[in-house]
């Protein structure tokens, strides 16, 4: 019987895969070089930072560095625990706000809302992480502190503060932990829904006892994800929160945080070489250390704690 | 199965299986009630920024807003052109400088790279990490990177498209693999059966598919670097009063104007700065609308 397909084992066998083509290794090539180009930038931020932090130890000692108070020659202002205060002050207040709220909503998204609501509910939710900072900087000093705080609240703060710059901040952080703890929530299977809602729990019970426990790895990451956000926002803080270092824990006054520093003194004369400009550089090595270790943890915990289903 | 028993199975489905029917204690109705108000306190607070910008920017919803340049003389007509051209110059050259890299760096990691390899894992968590590095650091390495480069003075197009290549490089790069990962094996083993090479079904058959997913991921991120005023502070990026004509021209950009008029007392500079700000919003709500549109149009599900 004759097959109807091509002939078989008639003629040359063609040699797969031996034509040589060198524009496709030229492509390779240009491929894997793009993707090591991402690690020779965080290669590249150290480089840059490291260079001027020697000169700057150089011109100042350890201990002056890492103090509450600026010791030493007058025109000299090294201490850098006040800013360390201030960026951990804004931190916490913006965490206070953004973690409830990021975590209702994505519970609401996950367990309550109907497919329909969510697909247009989640891009709304989004768009607060595309708002600018200056925006945000704009809005708090011009809105938060005159109209809620001092207006609505009637408290009595400062016009740039702690509590306003916080707060915003926590606004902006509210998608990044909403976004992140939906999908830890969307990961936990159906069928624990379904048995503890066989057993009588209701939605809240459910939500509560069992779906959250099952995803806390992934809404622990979301958090120390948001928190290191909330570290190294810039234009907010430099904005609304202040310009001068304050080692009180007031969030009514301004507190200068470790970004609001970099930018605020990089708009003034810094002469390459002096104090100030090495101090830049100092500050921006602390505040990048900090944020490595804060994702590598977030990144560990989702990483080892995730529950295979 | 007649037309009673499906009702009731429907009924079952919808009302016991969720728990729905249960929600009605006083407990549960405080939880729900404070679910919708963390699912709209965002929405307020983005809603009451618009409401309040817009009407302290109203009065200055005119021609010379998007046609005049600065003026700290004229107060009342002070306008942003050379923010509104430098913004379009910056995220022009960015995109040019980041979507190339991005995508390619994806296309290897997903499609040629060997997983298992330690070096593999090694960009991968990297990757991660740059994504979350403070934006203010992309600036002081573009400063280094123009430093070497021999560039000597400062605030130029080209060194503001480096820091917001660098910052928005992870975005670009995660969405792209994101699209890439959504193109069933399906075609590119049915490529590779035809003869193809791995080059070739890249090439031909799983980007072009996931182009859709690809664009939304890129419009997103270039949305967020026309937003950003920090890198381009530590570029020494300042006032400048005449259009860029080449990457090599001095330029400012529409958020760095809006922060340096934030600390203006005068009422007028107030006034110009929240109507700049609506601009702003209006271009970055824009490209995410055509971001979302393009993923709700054109992404196909297999």
């Amino acid at each position: 019987m004759k097959s109807p397909g091509p002939p078989s084992g008639a003629g040359q066998v063609p040699e797969l895969g031996h034509k040589r083509r060198p524009g496709e290794a030229l492509a390779k090539a240009l491929l894997l070089s793009s993707a090591v180009a991402s690690i020779a930038i965080t290669f590249g931020i150290i480089a840059a930072l490291i260079e001027p932090v020697t000169h700057f130890f150089g011109q100042v000692e350890i201990g002056q560095f890492f103090a509450w108070q600026d010791i030493g020659q007058q025109n000299i202002r090294p201490a850098v625990l006040p800013l360390v205060l201030g960026t951990l002050m804004v931190t916490v207040i913006a965490l206070v706000i953004a973690v409830p709220i990021g975590l209702g909503a994505a519970m609401y998204l996950s367990e309550y809302a109907s497919k329909r609501t969510r697909k247009w509910l989640k891009p709304t939710v989004e768009l607060l992480a595309g708002v600018p900072s200056v925006v945000y900087g704009f809005f708090a000093v011009f809105f938060i502190t005159p109209v809620v705080l001092n207006g609505w609240l009637g408290l009595n703060v400062s016009f740039t503060n702690s509590l306003a710059a916080g707060i915003i901040l926590g606004v902006m952080i509210i998608p990044t932990i909403a976004s992140m703890s939906e999908d830890a929530l969307s990961a936990v299977p159906l069928a624990l829904r379904q048995g503890s809602l066989a057993l009588g729990a209701n939605r809240m019970q459910t939500t509560l006892r069992v779906v959250i426990p099952a995803a806390l790895s992934g809404i622990a990451g979301a958090v120390v994800l948001g928190m290191s956000r909330a570290i190294g926002e810039t234009m907010i803080v430099a904005i609304a929160g202040g310009s001068a270092k304050n080692n009180s824990l007031d969030v009514g006054e301004g507190h200068q945080t470790m970004t609001a520093f970099i930018a605020q003194t990089a708009q003034g004369e810094n002469p390459v070489g002096s104090v100030s400009y090495n101090m830049l550089f100092a500050v921006a090595l602390l505040l990048f250390i900090m944020t490595l270790i804060i994702n590598s943890i977030s990144i560990a915990i989702v990483r080892r704690y995730r529950q295979a289903y | 199965m007649n037309i009673t028993a499906t009702t009731a199975a429907n009924v079952t489905a919808s009302t016991l299986a969720t728990g729905k029917r249960k929600d009605r204690n006083t407990s549960s109705l405080i939880f729900m009630g404070a679910l919708w108000f963390s699912m709209f306190f965002g929405v307020a607070v983005l809603a009451a920024l618009i409401l309040d910008t817009a009407l302290s920017g109203a009065g200055r919803f005119d021609s010379q807003l998007l046609f005049d340049y600065e003026s700290t003389v004229r107060k009342e007509e002070t306008g942003f052109r050379a923010g509104i051209l430098g913004t379009i110059w910056l995220m022009l050259a960015t995109a040019l400088l980041a979507i190339p890299v991005g995508i390619a760096t994806a296309v290897h990691l997903e499609e040629f790279a060997d997983r298992t390899a330690w070096y593999s894992k090694v960009i991968e968590v990297n990757l991660q990490n740059l994504a979350a590095v403070p934006s203010i650091i992309y600036g002081m390495l573009a400063a280094a990177i123009m430093g070497l480069l021999g560039f000597t003075y400062k605030g130029i197009v080209l060194g503001g498209a480096i820091a917001l290549g660098l910052l928005i490089l992870p975005v670009i790069i995660i969405a792209t693999r994101e699209a890439l990962r959504a193109v069933p094996q399906d075609i590119r083993q049915g490529s590779l059966a035809l003869g193809a090479t791995t080059w070739q079904t890249t090439w031909r058959q799983t980007l072009p598919s996931a182009i859709p997913g690809i664009a939304t991921g890129t419009i997103l991120g270039l949305s967020r670097a026309v937003g950003e005023a920090a890198p381009l502070l530590m570029l020494g990026v300042a006032t400048v009063r005449f259009d860029p004509t080449s990457v090599l021209d001095k330029v400012t950009a529409l958020p760095l104007q809006i922060y340096s008029l934030a600390s203006a007392p005068q009422e007028a500079l107030q006034e110009a700065a929240s109507a700049a700000i609506i601009l702003l919003l209006a271009l970055i709500i824009g490209m995410n609308a055509v971001a979302i549109f393009i993923r709700n149009k054109f992404q196909r599900s297999w």
